[in-house]
């Protein structure tokens, strides 16, 4: 009970309910629970809300930003993470907190995610991974699984659906987890941890759209994703000792990469210095 | 046998695809167009078209597709709105300079930031010098018309060239109204089947789109761009003509309401033009000469046109739903280019600007009166206090 009360109490420390609530989620959606693991892990860090960005792209979880009293930015589709990287470069000292549903990031952004990942920028890219656009009404994403009834795919969906962390894994992250909005407190925990590393961190939260893909696909309401989220998940470390069948249609959580690579716009800076060395080094012969 | 169904503007469209039956769609979702596409896609998975129905990631990519399908000899259609347009502006470009006949439907809303889904013309109005022919519509009946036309107007051998057709978002993409839908076979032998001239998968005789073309062909090829936009006038009439035969309808260059006895004329184009009807038909029972022009061809601009319909006035307002910011008394682009035909064709007559609905702000009847009227007082001092009006707008 005094935890619930301290918690609200957090949560009207770093929202702007006072202006901007109600918010536009369905009721039931997880992307609030998200967000709430957002504000959570930025107070159990002891941040500064003004040291803190939010940037947005389009959709449902492009939304988020609205409801925050960080620095907020909500730009266009698919470009939330370019439109971040440019603030981080100018601010590198700032966290930036990126927030993007699974069609923003990875369909219209699939570009700038991979580079991201690739060049290590020091951005925390979370991603609301609910297989659909929920906004425009349930067209299929990138990650919308095969099989699937789509309002753009009514007889069942062919492609292949992208998986996000291993993608990003591939892409060259520093550090990539997945979790979903059932398991609330572990959510929260890798987010924490993404905020705090070095380099382009990114975190997978699987949730669900009852409003659109769920009813199209009869998976019923909200709770019962919501269950079908614990019970179709795995840890890592299950998954080691489990075949490909076994895995087959199973959300995999845990931590898939922790490295210390080279964060980019610490070597920008570095490059800066060597190339104003050599410039007063030509000065100092001429 | 045409019948008529309750739809909405964006259903009309779907509709109006269905019976053209394209060989191409490649779109993206974005409010408020998403239902004309979703709506498609039910089409397609039905078996009810044949077409080859391409989800991409992003506008730009729809764009791509489009131009790619087109240059291969196919018809293709596709839909968009807002940031949508904004994301293709590149391959629009690409696409008029191609001379690809593709068919778009634009669901008018207003370009970010900030966020915003609902209706202004700020998004066609960024596509002007493009290339693209562009022409309004006021409620469903004329999108799905417009659409049916334009396949014909885009495919001419004369013409060549892209088409949007504009109707404004939710207001007019999302009402349910009346909309007499013409038989299957009828729209569809109106349309014809489409012959490309220079297909690129006519293996036999290999040809190339848009290779590199440095100050030794490139101004030609522009300059026959041109020569295009002025053979697509005459092609619109000739089309509209037609069309209005088969279907029963009166579709020209622009609609004039009341206008012939009138001393005032309100210029709105799309969905207001339905309201400042309502306005006239008031006004007149007052016994004030009121009239309205309803622009339907925005490119080519009908410039010669305009000004002989608009000469007999003693003051004309413009409606814009869109700024063009910087521009002479940052005015918007529907009055600039009408300024500019009215002075160039000998017209002098006072005009004023009129800003309204940026965004989806509501416009209602008694402010488009409070525009008529002043107007009236213009025509009677022959002097406009106001070029440009931001109507409703807290300042």
């Amino acid at each position: 009970m005094r935890r619930q009360r301290r918690e609200s109490r957090v949560h009207e420390r770093y929202l702007r309910h006072s202006k901007k609530f109600p918010n536009i989620w369905c009721a039931g959606c997880g992307i609030g629970i998200v967000l709430g693991a957002i504000i959570r892990a930025v107070d159990g860090l002891q941040l500064d809300k003004d040291d803190v960005a939010m940037i947005s792209g389009i959709g449902c979880t492009g939304r988020m930003p609205v409801y925050v009293d960080f620095n907020t930015m909500h730009t266009t589709h698919g470009r939330a993470l370019a439109f971040a990287t440019g603030l981080k470069m100018v601010r590198p000292e700032m966290k930036v907190i990126v927030v993007m549903g699974d069609g923003d990031a990875l369909a219209i952004g699939g570009n700038h995610f991979i580079h991201a990942a690739r060049r290590n920028i020091g951005l925390t890219a979370i991603v609301v991974n609910n297989l659909t656009y929920g906004m425009t009404g349930g067209q299929y994403s990138p990650t919308t699984p095969i099989g699937a009834l789509a309002t753009t795919a009514p007889y069942g969906h062919i492609e292949q659906p992208f998986p996000i962390a291993e993608l990003a894994v591939a892409a060259g992250a520093a550090f990539v987890a997945r979790s979903t909005v059932y398991h609330v407190r572990e959510l929260e925990k890798y987010i924490a941890r993404a905020i705090n590393v070095e380099g382009f961190a990114v975190v997978e939260a699987v949730s669900y759209c009852h409003t659109t893909l769920g009813r199209l696909n009869r998976w019923g309401t909200a709770p019962e994703m919501m269950r079908r989220l614990k019970e179709n998940s795995v840890t890592l470390k299950q998954a080691e000792s489990m075949s490909e069948e076994e895995k087959r249609g199973k959300i995999v959580r845990g931590i898939f990469v922790e490295q210390e690579i080279p964060e980019y716009t610490r070597l920008y800076d570095r490059i800066i210095e060597r190339a104003q060395q050599r410039t007063s080094l030509q000065v100092e012969t001429a | 046998m045409s019948k008529f169904e309750a739809l909405t503007g964006n259903a009309a469209v779907a509709t109006a695809m269905r019976q053209i039956n394209p060989d191409v769609v490649a779109a993206y979702p974005i409010t408020p167009q998403t239902s004309t596409v979703q709506t498609f896609a039910d089409f397609v998975a039905d078996g009810l078209v044949d077409t080859e129905f391409v989800c991409v990631e992003s506008e730009h990519s729809a764009m791509s597709a489009c131009v790619g399908a087109s240059a291969a000899g196919a018809r293709v259609m596709t839909a968009t709105a807002a940031n949508g347009l904004a994301l293709m502006w590149e391959i629009l470009y690409i696409a008029a300079s191609n001379r690809c006949p593709i068919v778009m439907s634009l669901v008018n809303r207003a370009l970010s930031a900030p966020i915003n889904i609902h209706c202004d013309h700020s998004d066609v109005m960024g596509i002007r010098d493009s290339g693209w022919l562009i022409l309004f519509s006021e409620n469903g009946q004329e999108a799905y018309d417009n659409l049916i036309q334009a396949v014909r107007i885009a495919e001419h051998p004369d013409v060549l060239l892209p088409v949007a057709i504009c109707q404004d978002g939710f207001i007019t993409s999302h009402a349910l109204e009346r909309v007499e839908i013409y038989d299957d076979a009828d729209v569809r032998a109106f349309v014809g089947e489409y012959k490309p001239q220079w297909p690129l998968l006519d293996l036999e005789h290999p040809k190339t789109y848009g290779p590199l073309d440095f100050y030794d062909y490139y101004y030609e090829h522009k300059r026959q761009q041109v020569e295009a936009m002025e053979h697509a006038q005459r092609v619109i009439l000739e089309v509209a003509e037609e069309f209005n035969r088969k279907f029963n309808r009166n579709y020209g260059l622009f609609e004039p309401y009341r206008l012939e006895d009138a001393e005032v004329a309100v210029i709105v184009a799309n969905s207001t033009a339905g309201t400042a009807r309502v306005v006239v038909d008031r006004l007149r029972d007052e016994g004030l000469k009121v009239g309205l022009l309803k622009p339907r061809v925005f490119r080519p601009f009908p410039a010669e046109e305009l000004a002989d319909a608009l000469s007999h006035l003693k003051a004309v307002a413009v409606m814009d739903r869109s700024i063009s910011f910087g521009a002479m008394d940052n005015a918007g682009p529907l009055f600039l280019e009408l300024a500019a035909a009215l002075a160039l064709h000998g017209v002098q007559v006072p005009m004023a600007d009129y800003v309204y609905g940026l965004g989806g702000r509501d416009i209602l009847p008694h402010e488009i009166e409070r525009v008529y009227r002043d107007a009236l007082k213009v025509a009677e001092t022959g002097r406009v206090e106001r070029r440009v009006t931001y109507l409703s707008v807290r300042e």
